[in-house]
């Protein structure tokens, strides 16, 4: 028996089996955990479901309202159907989502790791994550798109540079926690070497802020990428993109609104899922929230 | 503290020139020859050479950059290679306009964020928290370019309570000025209201769960007392440091609302000058955004240490 | 004694206090009555879990998250608060009952001015105004004895040291002068020294003016010295209640008589002389010093560790000119309080802070200097065991992965030895073989500094560094641990450096002890020596300070 104010509760004290029963009890990490598979699923399988080709034109049925035969989500001044368009979109942004992920994971982990591990190195690491904070990323977009065009690719380097000064900062927060914590002194003390401790013991301890910090920039970079598109700075038409379908609907809006519906509802879904399941999971995590 | 002044100071300055040195690099590694641009597809190869030496494009790199470095230094921006004006004038004219909406936005994610943060925080567990939460997963997750989008055509177009475009100074006329902000403003806002407002809900809770209000409780304090005085002010010091670092987020959501209503802003500058390949402007544009978010970040940190009192003695205490 | 028909001050009726709500509610405080008289002293005594600080936090009206109380009263007076309404409770608090809680670096605002943070308290209750307030504030102050008040009132709490802060939280606990005081384990975090003079000058305070004090503490001894009256309590019960003196000289509940045989410093002399009667013959010798000596194990040689103070170009010796041998099968304890350098010394021994000069030679080689393969084998031969078990076990590792990451690190054996190796480690610190498979937050905390303790022994060390090892535990799991250490010793031969700051402690495990302050050697000696006729004034003070000293003499 113990009470909040005698017993504090353990910083660390976490265990995955923990995690997954308080994520199993949270209603809000299921509703987002059932959006984000079907979210995944529409873009995974997008060229399974999508009954057209998103480019397919048919000039002869413009503008059909949403639930016509043969075009559930209605078609656009092309004749482009709706919903195949809003599947392939769906695809885009988590495939520019995961890259940009990947990114901010792959350059922003090991950078956190080292400057936090060790000092001299935090300087060099310091300067070049406040460089990297002092051009927004739609100024990256910008410089990239100047230099190359649009594109996938550009659109997810852009974005993914935008979120690797955030993951340095998380990951070489959790380090610089760690690396004086008693039982890496003790790791010190049975002689591991500094690969050892970041690799065995640091990492792992920093995994679920990472991960939490992932499902953060998963939704953003979606944003992002809608946004870079809808200025034309990122996928290229013909490609389908939900930031391309909004702006192209945003002409004829007022008379036929459900092209620029759709894919914003789309964006927020996708967003919702990613949203809801880290806010749970981060939760989940804390050990400071309830057991 | 004079110390960590000075350590700042030089920090933001490496950095500045840092960012020249990417911009200056960057803009060498454009596709084309700015001299053949300016002197036209049909210009002999003489004339080229002509205007390679008048740029100074025919000197080594690092000499480049100091002559570049020495006119930025003198104001000295360039010219807009479509429209022939100096670069500094354009800037001068949009960039008011782009801070105006900034801070206007800026202003209005504070005021939401911190009072739903207050609230989700103080009511923890009840229906004011539910419904903070269930804003800020809103605001985060719907894209704003698509609400102000939509916003315009149904608030403006349709129930004609905004004006749907347009630009009027808010120093010539103040009321009709901040009218016409408005709704730029709130939509532009509302997409870092969640980020204010988390952080005010975990810093209210972590205070008002902390020892010392359970201390000042036993003092006879009331719970408004606690709330205000102490947890207000302790969120305040986070506040603030997120301001600064959602400058740069807030640039990037400029140059969207800016497309969408119309405004004369650095972001419609920036996107024109994309769009027409005008070196110059781009290079300059991306200056001077970094060079606000340098600076605003120091001014950031200054006052960091007038709100703090933990940093006036040890510097930066975390 | 007060007598009986005068009204009680404070009345607690078959309290009940639970957590949590509905089927999961979980009582924390069952049936605790006790009663207080004007100006009487009573300590509330327990454990971690025991429900004492529930019980004080419950008469302020503070219960922490879902807390509520479920049952019984609560009297001030005669008047029945056990349900008052905020607004009752607003003029109780801090004008009534006054708090001086338990971590004077956690409970004062660290964004106001420390004058203020008085102040508030007597504006709240109207006692004066702003300006009367101010001025008030300096004499309070003063009053709990801080120097300079007019100055010290204008700074922020992080410019004072702990024992000032819980001076600040003395003020304010007497701002209004309650009728009572509660104060919540006061001095816990402060030195022993430093403890003592905070104590004595609250006993003074309270004596002045009449207030009833309630001293919830962990500590028997400290409660017996400063109490009138005694209430154990265990799992949120009151198991004994009555004087002081009787409840520490004759317990009779048997939970309170395990308390009063744990509690070191109340019980030393019978553990010290157990384990000199059951000692091997081989060690006995050793133990009484006749004989040959015994083998050095670590030999400590004028160490010194200076750090370079940022900004003022100064120097800091940290640790200055230290000497001290440890013998095979022997303790070594170094003592000393916040800043004395103990610890500084226990990890250049442990190689992960170098020395500034000096030398440490283990088994007779130099190590202070060495790298690589070498240093190797030397940190096999020494090993670790920290104070927090929380914190020095890896969260993310299991029980047996904790255990046989040195055998890892230096690739002892095949993964079939290693976990028979585990397997006779838990043995060994008397744990199940079960635990292996189990993360450490699932452990308590007993059983985590168990493994620290095999893990610290996998590679089969000569040398144990204990840095307060038992200082994060209770009582009760504080001498289950210190009676572990002495077995091993016996079976397995090791030698301990036993760092600690509770003189009580190591006067019931070592047999040499060193005393440290300012980064210097005080004294050194064997225990019996330095214990019982200390040459120096301050391991006097050091001894004095220790709480219940006097009581059982």
């Amino acid at each position: 028996m113990t009470t909040a104010a005698e017993t504090p509760v353990p910083a660390l004290g976490r265990s995955r089996g923990r995690v997954l029963r308080r994520l199993a009890r949270n209603r809000m990490a299921l509703i987002g955990g059932a959006l984000l598979v079907v979210v995944v699923a529409a873009g995974v399988f997008a060229p399974w479901l999508a009954p057209y080709p998103p480019t397919e034109v048919h000039f002869s049925t413009p503008f059909q309202r949403p639930l016509t035969v043969g075009f559930a989500l209605g078609t656009d001044d092309l004749g482009r159907d709706l919903l195949s368009r809003v599947l392939h979109g769906t695809r885009v942004s988590l495939q520019v989502g995961l890259l940009s992920v990947l990114l901010a994971v792959v350059v922003g982990v090991p950078l956190g790791l080292l400057s936090g591990y060790w000092r001299w190195l935090d300087a060099v690491v310091s300067r070049l994550v406040d460089l990297m904070l002092a051009f927004p990323f739609l100024i990256v977009a910008v410089g990239l798109a100047a230099i190359n065009g649009g594109g996938l690719g550009n659109a997810a380097i852009a974005l993914g540079i935008a979120h690797v000064p955030t993951m340095v900062r998380v990951v070489r927060a959790e380090t610089l926690r760690f690396k004086d914590s008693d039982f890496v002194l003790a790791a010190h003390a049975m002689d591991a070497g500094p690969w050892r401790v970041l690799g065995q013991h640091v990492l792992p301890n920093a995994l679920s802020t990472i991960i939490v910090q992932a499902t953060v920039i998963m939704p953003a970079a979606v944003l992002g990428e809608a946004v870079l598109s809808f200025l034309g700075l990122g996928i290229q038409p013909p490609d389908p993109s939900l930031g391309i379908m909004l702006s192209d609907a945003q002409q004829y809006l007022l008379r036929t609104p459900w092209p620029g519906v759709f894919p914003g509802v789309a964006i927020a879904l996708i967003c919702l899922g990613f949203n809801l399941f880290g806010d749970a999971l981060r939760d989940a995590l804390d050990p400071k929230s309830g057991s | 503290m004079g110390r960590y002044l000075l350590h700042r100071l030089w920090q933001s300055a490496l950095t500045l020139v840092l960012a020249s040195v990417v911009v200056f690099v960057g803009v060498r590694a454009l596709p084309g020859d700015p001299a053949q641009a300016m002197a036209g597809e049909e210009a002999d190869p003489a004339t080229v050479e002509a205007i390679r030496a008048q740029l100074g494009l025919d000197r080594s790199l690092p000499e480049q950059y100091l002559r570049f470095a020495g006119q930025l230094l003198s104001g000295d921006l360039g010219t807009s290679v479509r429209t022939g004006t100096p670069v500094s004038d354009m800037i001068g004219a949009t960039l008011p306009v782009t801070l105006q909406l900034a801070v206007y936005a800026m202003v209005i994610a504070i005021l939401l964020g911190m009072s739903a943060g207050v609230l989700a925080a103080v009511f923890r567990g009840r229906w004011p928290e539910w419904a903070a939460n269930g804003l800020s997963l809103v605001t985060l997750s719907v894209p704003t370019f698509w609400l102000g989008i939509l916003a315009v055509l149904y608030l403006s177009v349709r129930l004609g309570w905004f004006p749907a475009s347009g630009y009027v100074s808010p120093f010539e006329h103040p009321l009709r000025g901040l009218y016409y902000l408005t709704l730029p403003a709130l939509i532009l806002g509302l997409s870092h209201t969640a980020v204010v407002q988390r952080q005010t809900r975990a810093s209210m809770v972590e205070t008002l769960t902390a020892d010392f209000v359970r201390t000042a409780r036993a003092k006879g304090l009331g719970r408004a007392a606690v709330v205000f005085r102490y947890g207000l002010r302790n969120s305040l010091i986070v506040v603030t440091t997120i301001v600064g670092l959602q400058l740069g987020g807030l640039i990037a959501g400029a140059v969207v609302t800016e497309r969408i209503f119309s405004l004369p802003g650095i972001g419609k500058l920036t996107l024109d000058s994309v769009f027409t390949r005008d070196y110059p402007v781009i290079q300059a544009v991306v200056l001077v955004v970094t060079t606000a978010y340098i600076v605003i970040n120091l001014l950031v940190d200054l006052l960091y240490t007038v709100i703090d009192p933990r940093m006036r003695v040890s510097g930066r205490a975390r | 004694m007060t007598s009986s028909d005068k009204q009680p001050l404070l009345e607690i009726d078959d309290l009940e206090v639970s957590f949590g709500s509905g089927a999961a509610a979980v009582a924390a405080v069952r049936g605790v009555s006790f009663r207080l008289m004007p100006g009487e002293r009573v300590a509330v005594v327990g454990e971690s879990g025991s429900g004492k600080s529930t019980t004080a936090h419950a008469v302020l009206g503070l219960l922490p998250g879902t807390g509520r109380v479920t049952g019984g009263r609560i009297l001030l007076r005669g008047e029945d608060i056990t349900h008052a309404d905020e607004k009752r409770l607003r003029r109780l608090r801090g004008r009534e009952v006054g708090l001086v809680p338990q971590d004077p670096m956690a409970n004062l605002n660290p964004v106001a001015r420390v004058g203020r943070q008085v102040a508030e308290t007597l504006m709240a209750h109207g006692v004066a105004s702003r300006r009367e307030a101010a001025a008030r504030t300096v004499e309070l102050l003063a009053e709990a004895g801080l120097p300079e008040p007019r100055r010290r009132a204008r700074q922020y709490p992080h410019e004072f040291s702990g024992g000032m802060r819980q001076r600040v939280l003395i003020a304010i606990g007497l701002a209004c002068r309650p009728e009572l005081l509660i104060a919540d384990e006061p001095t816990s975090a402060l030195d022993v020294t430093v403890q003592q003079q905070i104590l004595d000058h609250l006993d003074r305070l309270t004596r002045e003016l009449g207030t009833a004090l309630l001293l919830v503490t962990h500590d028997l001894g400290l409660a017996a010295d400063r109490a009138d009256q005694v209430i154990v309590m265990s799992q949120g019960r009151v198991v004994e209640a009555g004087p002081a003196r009787t409840v520490l000289t004759d317990p009779r509940h048997e939970y309170t008589r395990k308390l009063v045989a744990a509690a070191p410093s109340l019980a030393t002399a019978r553990t010290r002389e157990a384990v000199t009667v059951t000692a091997p013959a081989g060690r006995a010798t050793a133990t009484a010093g006749e004989g040959e000596p015994a083998r050095p194990v670590l030999e400590v040689d004028r160490i010194a560790k200076e750090y370079r103070v940022r900004g003022r170009g100064g120097v800091l010796r940290a640790v200055d000119d230290v000497s001290f041998t440890v013998a095979e099968g022997r303790t070594l304890a170094i003592v000393g309080e916040s800043g004395s350098g103990k610890t500084t010394t226990a990890r250049m021994v442990l190689g992960l802070v170098p020395v500034t000069s000096g030398s440490i030679r283990l088994g007779g080689e130099d190590v202070s200097g060495l790298r690589g393969a070498r240093r190797r084998a030397a940190r096999r031969s020494m090993q670790p065991v920290f104070q927090d078990p929380y914190a020095s076990l890896d969260p993310m590792f299991t029980v047996e992965r904790l255990i046989s990451e040195p055998l890892r690190i230096f690739r002892v054996g095949d993964r079939a030895s290693r976990r028979a190796r585990v397997a006779e480690l838990l043995d060994h610190v008397a744990l199940p073989a079960s635990v292996a498979h189990r993360y450490p937050n699932e452990l308590s905390g007993g059983q985590r500094q168990r493994v620290a303790i095999a893990r610290a022994l996998a590679l089969g060390p000569r040398l144990v560094v204990c840095d307060e090892a038992v200082s994060a535990l209770d009582v009760l799991v504080q001498d289950q641990i210190l009676r572990l250490l002495d077995t091993l010793q016996r079976d397995l031969g090791l030698s301990y450096l036993f760092i600690s700051h509770d003189l009580a402690v190591v006067r019931s495990i070592a047999h040499d002890v060193v005393v440290m302050r300012h980064g210097r050697v005080v004294e050194q000696g064997p225990v019996e020596r330095v214990l019982s006729t200390p040459a120096e004034p301050y391991t006097r003070q050091l001894l004095d300070a220790i709480p219940g000293s006097g009581v059982l003499g």
